[in-house]
């Protein structure tokens, strides 16, 4: 676990670097899909790149961004407050049950229990049992509950303990959440939040280290985003109650103790926008949820070794937001995917076709993707490491990629 | 009236008394209203000797008192647990899995038209009874028209309620326009009485541009929301959780309204029945359940479904109050859904009513129900168990109704029938922007990609896509 918190912390220095950046002009959730480019905020300096056993030839002369993390260009360095990412969450739902009093939460042990993860810690004393409501197990009911309640007006926030167990909501969600408003011929509308943790944790067992987002995509109506910093983590949590249509948040179990520093003034994320995480040239890694620090991790060795990667956190897993990846593609010609989903079916597999359909022509090398094998999560230690994608695969990817 | 109300809520309270089953319902009774009336308790006195042989045949010899006494009997030692205390028994006794005698239903007409004497109901004005029957009587031909139109071919797809008007007109009458219902799909007739035209179910059973759901779903599945009518959703029972949520929604907002849905027989096998019902309990939602169980899950009869008396006795299970109706009777249908949504508003709790009925028609148009039961068991159903015409017979020997009017009205329905098929065979079905739109709020930029693509392809080859398929 330390591990991976080590990485994040450096990592996260710079998420907000950027993303402020991203999010600073789109204060209210824009109806109307943003076509605003991304910054990606590089130095002009014209200097030396790198050295001279790099055989790509460099199109701009950039100066090399000597960190993977670059010092934090702190904007709000006097009016922000420092939270873990679980408080993050808890933070964004309390402002919106704040400011709506037609947000409400349910789930299991979510009440005075504070919930599985502590998201909902304090919210039962606050707005009360009925708002933040116990629910007795049965995942399908409960989130057949919050749909009926939707449908007459509320914006419940379905908690499931674990994503994997929202596998039993699986005919709520498809027939009902992401239909009806269809079906309805727009009478009705499902504004719905469904969250949870879900991803390979430490040694969880197979059924709880589910990726539901692979199984999650293909229901038309819905949107799905996945939150890796407290930044993010908050401004996706108040978006997503915020918008109309059903919005799953996928956290993930070994990100919630993640540290950083945000903004006191009311922000909310982009639901739609992909992360500029680390800006670069040589190569484009797309990636999401808690690979994203693996990938920063592996992008230190790479900087030092002469790489200049550019990291993206694509964020909004449905749709994906390919004019943030497709700006990417057309500048580094070179993509990999890194994501925690199995080979057969996963995110990466949709987004290997997605930008194989649309970018062909600016593509140098394949799409390489690297995500779990075809295998449920063994229990053993080293068997779960194995399962999972590493930094240093993802360091010799990359350099095959860039030969 | 008001007396006739309190009275009719003692029914409920008096078959408990009388089931001697008290004692296992929680602690919070609700308080009966004294109302006992000497031919009401004789008339139960049978019924009171036989359930004392409620227990199991194999016990040997009763030495104790019922295992489901009352709790604040004297002498009793309670043993603490969670969830509060009981008493013990040495005795190994195991509670059967049935009653001797199964729940009976509520009934106030008789096969006859005739109000049984003595029966506690709601009494109905003339103008209420008249459109009730009117309503009935016009489901009837409704259903007989779209049935025929589609095995003419002119719809795909079509359910009929035959044998289920009373249930569905009759409930409706005694819910207000406020109460949100979730149907399943056989229960049309609520529709039609919140006002729902008769050109209104033809544009949606023919899919086209004046439908509400802008023809995105099949034949019957039909939603309002100006009528509080949720649109119809194929998969089984997945609704009731749905009105858990909707109660809970009205409990937070403390409106005055209830929660009203329906499931078949067949549909309480589902998970979703069970967790429906739980959490209705649970929340304290004003949530109505009503189970039309019409004896048939398309070719499944009723023994090979459940195990247990019907479903009226779920109820307890979950902790919801319940009631067995004769859903062939209009009036008690009325009564005791009028009396249940009291109770769902005014206590905050779920009720549960099972109303017994026959489906004499097929499952569906895909259906051919002859195949797996007798010719003369609809027949019989369809002919003297009708619910239309018992209600008739009442309403005639009112002096409410002629033949007259029972002919204008069929001729006329008929009339506007036809003429709203016609009319809505004729109209455009939606244009193809309405393929995109209503996924989300708005449209995400793949949709949009997707929409131009199709709109492109259909601009080049027109000849390909059917006349009529327009942008």
């Amino acid at each position: 676990m330390s591990a991976i918190i080590h990485g994040a912390g450096a990592a996260t220095a710079l998420t907000t670097f950027n993303s402020k950046k991203l999010v600073a002009p789109c204060r209210t959730n824009l109806p109307a899909r943003s076509k605003r480019c991304i910054v990606v905020a590089g130095s002009d300096d014209a200097s030396k790149s790198f050295g001279s056993s790099s055989v790509l030839s460099v199109r701009r002369p950039q100066k090399l961004i000597a960190n993977a993390v670059a010092t934090k260009t702190d904007t709000s360095a006097t009016t922000g407050h420092e939270l873990l990412l679980f408080e993050a969450l808890q933070e964004g739902l309390e402002e919106e049950m704040d400011r709506d009093p037609h947000v409400c939460v349910m789930g299991e042990d979510v009440g005075h229990y504070g919930g599985s993860y502590k998201v909902t810690k304090g919210l039962a004393d606050k707005f009360g049992d009925l708002r933040v409501l116990d629910t007795p197990i049965c995942e399908n009911a409960f989130t057949g509950m919050g749909i009926g309640a939707a449908m007459t007006g509320l914006r419940p926030v379905i908690e499931g303990m674990n994503m994997g167990f929202l596998l039993l909501a699986f005919n709520q969600i498809s027939n009902n959440c992401g239909m009806l408003h269809y079906t309805s011929g727009g009478q009705f509308t499902i504004p719905v939040v469904i969250r949870g943790p879900g991803g390979v944790g430490r040694q969880l067992g197979a059924e709880h280290s589910q990726r539901l987002e692979s199984y999650f995509q293909s229901i038309p109506g819905i949107q799905m985003v996945a939150c890796s910093t407290p930044y993010n983590a908050k401004g996706l949590m108040k978006a997503a109650i915020r918008s109309e249509n059903p919005v799953i948040l996928f956290e993930h179990v070994l990100l919630y103790n993640l540290k950083e520093k945000i903004p006191d003034d009311d922000y909310i994320c982009n639901l739609e926008e992909a992360e500029m995480v680390r800006p670069g040239e040589h190569i484009t890694i797309l990636t999401y949820s808690r690979m994203r620090y693996h990938v920063m991790q592996a992008a230190k060795t790479l900087v030092n070794k002469g790489y200049d990667p550019e990291v993206i956190d694509i964020r909004s897993l449905k749709p994906f937001d390919l004019y943030t990846i497709g700006n990417s593609v057309k500048k580094t010609h070179r993509v990999l995917i890194v994501e925690e989903c199995m080979r057969t079916g996963g995110i990466g597999a949709s987004l290997t076709a997605a930008i194989n359909e649309n970018f062909h022509d600016y593509l140098d090398a394949p799409v390489m993707c690297l995500s779990s094998q075809d295998v449920p999560t063994p229990y053993a230690g080293t068997l779960e490491e194995w399962t999972v994608v590493q930094p240093a695969q993802i360091v010799t990817a990359v350099e095959q990629l860039c030969q | 009236m008001a007396i006739w109300f309190a009275r009719s809520r003692n029914i409920v309270s008096s078959l408990r008394h009388n089931l001697n089953l008290s004692g296992i319902l929680s602690k919070r009774d609700y308080s009966p209203r004294p109302a006992f009336t000497n031919s009401q308790l004789s008339s139960r006195s049978v019924f009171l000797d036989s359930i004392t042989s409620l227990r199991h045949e194999s016990t040997a010899v009763e030495k104790q008192h019922d295992l489901v006494q009352q709790s604040d009997e004297e002498d009793v030692q309670e043993l603490d647990f969670p969830g509060g205390k009981l008493g013990y028994t040495s005795e190994m006794k195991f509670i059967p899995e049935s009653s001797p005698k199964r729940v009976p239903c509520y009934r106030v007409l008789d096969e006859d038209g005739r109000i049984i004497s003595d029966s506690d109901f709601i009494p109905v004005s003339e103008q209420l009874a008249v459109r009730m029957y009117e309503q009935m009587a016009t489901l009837q031909v409704m259903d007989h028209i779209f049935y025929e139109a589609q095995r003419q071919g002119r719809i795909s797809f079509f359910i009929t309620t035959v044998g289920e008007e009373a249930v569905n007109i009759a409930s409706a009458a005694a819910l207000s326009p406020d109460d949100v219902v979730l149907p399943q799909y056989r229960e049309p007739g609520v529709l039609l009485w919140r006002g729902f035209t008769l050109q209104e179910f033809a544009n949606q059973c023919f899919g086209n541009k004046a439908d509400h759901g802008k023809g995105r779903q099949m034949p019957v599945h039909y939603g309002s929301n100006r009528y509080n009518y949720f649109t119809v959703s194929s998969p089984i029972a997945t609704q009731l959780p749905q009105a858990a949520g909707v109660g809970y929604s009205l409990k937070m907002e403390k409106k005055n309204a209830c929660a009203v849905t329906f499931i078949g027989d067949g549909g309480t096998s589902e998970g979703d029945f069970h967790a429906g019902l739980n959490f209705a309990a649970v929340m304290e939602a004003p949530v109505v359940f009503i189970c039309r169980n019409n004896g048939w899950a398309i070719s499944t009869h009723i023994s090979e479904q459940f195990r247990s008396d019907g479903i009226v006795v779920k109820g307890q299970a979950y902790g919801i109050r319940s009631i067995r109706v004769d859903g062939n009777d209009a009036l008690a249908v009325y009564s005791a859904v009028r009396s249940a949504r009291e109770m769902a508003v005014t206590e905050q709790r779920p009720v549960l009513i099972e109303a017994m009925t026959y489906r004499v028609g097929h499952h569906s148009t895909s259906d051919d129900s002859t195949k797996y039961r007798a010719a003369d068991e609809i027949q019989y159903w369809k002919m003297s168990r009708n619910p239309v015409n018992r209600f008739k017979k009442w309403v005639e020997d009112n002096g409410w109704w002629s033949e007259e009017d029972e002919s204008k009205l069929r001729s006329n329905a008929r009339k506007q029938l036809l003429q709203a098929i016609q009319a809505s065979e004729k109209w455009d079905k939606p244009p193809l922007t309405e393929l995109f739109s209503d996924v989300y709020d708005v449209k995400t930029k793949n949709l949009e990609e997707q929409e131009l693509g199709l709109r492109e392809l259909v601009e080049k080859q027109p000849q390909d896509y059917p006349p009529g398929f327009h942008i």
